[in-house]
């Protein structure tokens, strides 16, 4: 089979820089010769490909667009086109590489202390310390505000106590960064593996994002030395300025996921032989294709200007919010289409479609559930909040 | 002591190539350009030498326009130290010979102690080059290696000796060696490198900077004209019950393919 081009059909590569494309060129490569072999088994298995944690940390994608201490100092469109690689291989793989940058470095470098930046983000950068974000809970998703894991200053330590859930990362974690109120005001912690009082159980069953470890995070009585508190940032703007940074990371990646289900669909469609012809030689087949190009390309033209207008530092979260929330309802709807071309194939796992199909569910829902983006434009056009 | 490596760049092996006319040859523009695979595995070579201490520099030769830059820095990123294009008018008509002078100058005057190629380039696939650069300079070669070990002021390689077998070849340095694959797995860039390959700067030379003139380089072969090559005859497909079309197939392959 000829290696996999991505798809270009406006010829965006001649708005990229050299060093993006090399960026793009060898995440893409990574994930053709490493990942996209192994990955089925590990989606039915239920694992994350752990053992390439240590090359994805020597690839550099971790914390990419972040600059100094030992991070790539790369452009946010680079991270976007990495997004968009890593997500063509599983949206697990790209969540895992969200996490860890946008959700746990990102916070670190904005608002920790320079003591809490020499020591996480080196080792962070190369993959030799995993992080999580703990923000939803179980009673508390779309309205983390009213979150209720807290805590206390003993004199020397925080003592916190919660539970958070569908925490990724968190099986897998050296450290999280929870969002927790002290005196009513949400701050965030680190809080290290091997803290008492500090465990995460690997959440069982998912139908999505199997190839992605998920888990709570519980703490009781949990003790942590007072420098472990983020110290630049008070309220829920710190959680959603890293929520901010994965978004835009979502919507190339989910590009990449749309990708990949529209390679799948075209090569079957050429070579899947129904009334003595190609079903490519359909109208109706080939309508579905053309939307899926449709859709793909107007994506891109999406992620790039949002890309480029954060390059600047001028984007607003509502414009990435659109941007996440476009993005990920055409890669849903056309992983579906695919699925639909596949026919009965379509639910196997020799291809790659039913899975990106089932993971977009989850990113359809995670980092702002659609229509809580849909909300966040309501209130920029109206002015009135629908759901606060 | 320092290595020298010949990279081309070339059309990617699956970029639809279409000639243009029969004078102005490939139309290169809708074509993806990559670095020639088998300098890759020159490239390789020359940076696990550096990783394993015995050169101290990789210096990476091209020759051709500024779009070849790209390539460079794709070398760059990869780990090589030194970025050299020779870009003349005087070459625009060259051919192999004129080539391998250009790149025997330029590796002589930085002072190289090994200079290692592809065994061929695949766009034009003359695989000439290295063996001539060799000549130029008077220095031992090995042509096609798939595995090498340099040491104490020697090598040793292993190369094609036709009929699947290979010879083993030692020799003193300096030298110059084209390499097969087989001889080792390529590295990719990481995001580190990228970063570095941005500042990294492209050293230009042309002929007069390398003591060469136009007349030096001047074409020995000349091209007739480009055209694609002709259309593969339509499949045959057997047809009937399947033992007898296998019967009938092997028989074939046998017979007319000569395969088996
Ligand atoms: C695989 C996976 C991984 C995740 N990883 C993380 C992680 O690493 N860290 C983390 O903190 N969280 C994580 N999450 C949690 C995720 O962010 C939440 O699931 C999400 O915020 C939605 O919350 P909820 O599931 O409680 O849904 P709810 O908030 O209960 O929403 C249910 C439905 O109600 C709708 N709804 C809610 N409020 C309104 C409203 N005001 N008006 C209209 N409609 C409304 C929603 O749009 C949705 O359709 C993950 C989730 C998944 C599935």
């Amino acid at each position: 089979m000829a290696r996999y081009q991505g798809l270009d059909f406006y010829n965006i590569d001649a708005q990229l820089t050299e060093e993006e494309r090399m960026v793009r060129d060898l995440v893409r490569k990574w994930t053709e010769d490493k990942f996209v072999p192994i990955i089925e088994g590990h989606a039915r298995a239920g694992t994350f490909p752990t053992h390439l944690i240590p090359e994805i940390g020597e690839m550099g994608v971790l914390g990419m667009n972040l600059h100094g201490y030992e991070c790539g100092g790369m452009s946010n469109v680079a991270y976007g086109l990495a997004c968009q690689e890593l997500e063509r291989g599983d949206s697990g793989l790209r969540s895992f590489v969200s996490v860890q940058g946008s959700l746990v470095m990102f916070p670190i470098w904005r608002f920790g202390s320079e003591a809490q930046k020499q020591k996480y983000l080196p080792k962070m950068a190369k993959g030799e310390l995993i992080g999580c974000f703990g923000l939803t809970e179980p009673d508390f998703g779309s309205n983390p505000g009213g979150m209720l894991t807290h805590a206390v200053d003993d004199g020397d330590s925080y003592v916190l106590n919660g539970a958070k859930m569908w925490i990724t990362n968190a099986p897998l974690a050296h450290l999280a960064v929870v969002w927790a109120k002290l005196d009513g005001v949400i701050r965030g912690f680190i809080v290290e593996r091997g803290d008492a009082g500090f465990s995460t159980p690997e959440m069982h069953g998912k139908h999505s994002l199997r190839a992605s470890a998920t888990g709570e995070i519980v703490l009781q009585d949990c003790r942590i030395p007072k420098d472990r508190i983020l110290p630049e940032v008070r309220g829920l703007k710190g959680p959603m300025s890293c929520l901010n940074n994965a978004r835009f990371g979502i919507s190339w990646g989910a590009l990449g996921a749309a990708m990949a289900c529209y390679h799948s669909s075209r090569d079957y469609a050429l070579n899947r032989i129904q009334f003595g012809k190609p079903i490519a030689s359909f109208q109706l087949v080939q309508n579905k294709l053309a939307w899926m190009l449709r859709e793909i390309t107007k994506g891109q033209l999406l992620a790039l200007h949002v890309g480029r207008m954060k390059d600047e530092g001028k984007v607003t979260p509502e414009q990435i919010s659109l941007a996440k929330m476009n993005n990920v309802d055409i890669a849903l709807q056309i992983a579906r289409v695919s699925r639909d071309i596949h026919g009965a194939n379509g639910i196997l796992d020799e291809y790659p479609v039913m899975r990106h199909a089932a993971n977009l569910e989850s990113v359809y829902t995670y980092e702002g559930t659609h229509d809580i983006h849909n909300l966040i434009l309501g209130r920029w056009i109206t002015g009135i909040s629908a759901f606060e | 002591m320092k290595i020298g490596v010949c990279l081309k760049q070339v059309p990617a092996t699956d970029s639809p190539i279409k000639v243009k006319d029969a004078v102005s040859g490939v139309d290169l523009a809708a074509v993806k350009m990559v670095i020639n695979p088998y300098d890759e595995f020159a490239l390789e070579e020359a940076l696990k030498l550096k990783d394993a201490g015995i050169a101290t520099q990789v210096i990476v030769y091209t020759v051709g326009p500024a779009d070849a830059d790209a390539r460079l820095k794709d070398a760059v990123a990869r780990g090589a130290d030194i970025l050299v294009r020779i870009d003349d008018p005087g070459l625009a008509a060259a051919d192999s010979l004129g080539f391998a002078k250009a790149l025997a100058a330029a590796a002589k005057a930085d002072g190289v102690g090994l200079i290692l190629a592809g065994k061929q380039a695949v766009d034009t696939d003359n695989a000439q080059v290295p063996a001539m650069i060799a000549e130029l300079l008077g220095w031992a070669q090995a042509t096609e290696c798939d595995k090498l070990e340099v040491a104490g002021g020697g090598f040793k390689a292993w190369v094609a000796a036709g009929g699947g077998t290979r010879d083993v070849l030692q020799g003193s340095l300096p030298a110059v060696i084209s390499t097969d694959k087989g001889i080792n797995s390529p590295r990719s860039p990481n995001i580190k490198g990228v970063m570095a390959s941005k500042k990294a700067p492209v050293a230009v030379k042309d002929l007069a900077a390398l003591g060469l003139s136009a007349g030096d380089v001047a074409a020995k072969v000349s091209l007739k004209a480009w055209g694609a090559p002709p259309p593969r005859p339509a499949g045959r497909i057997l047809q009937g019950a399947p033992a007898q079309v296998a019967k009938e197939l092997v028989g074939l392959l046998r017979s007319e393919a000569k395969v088996i």
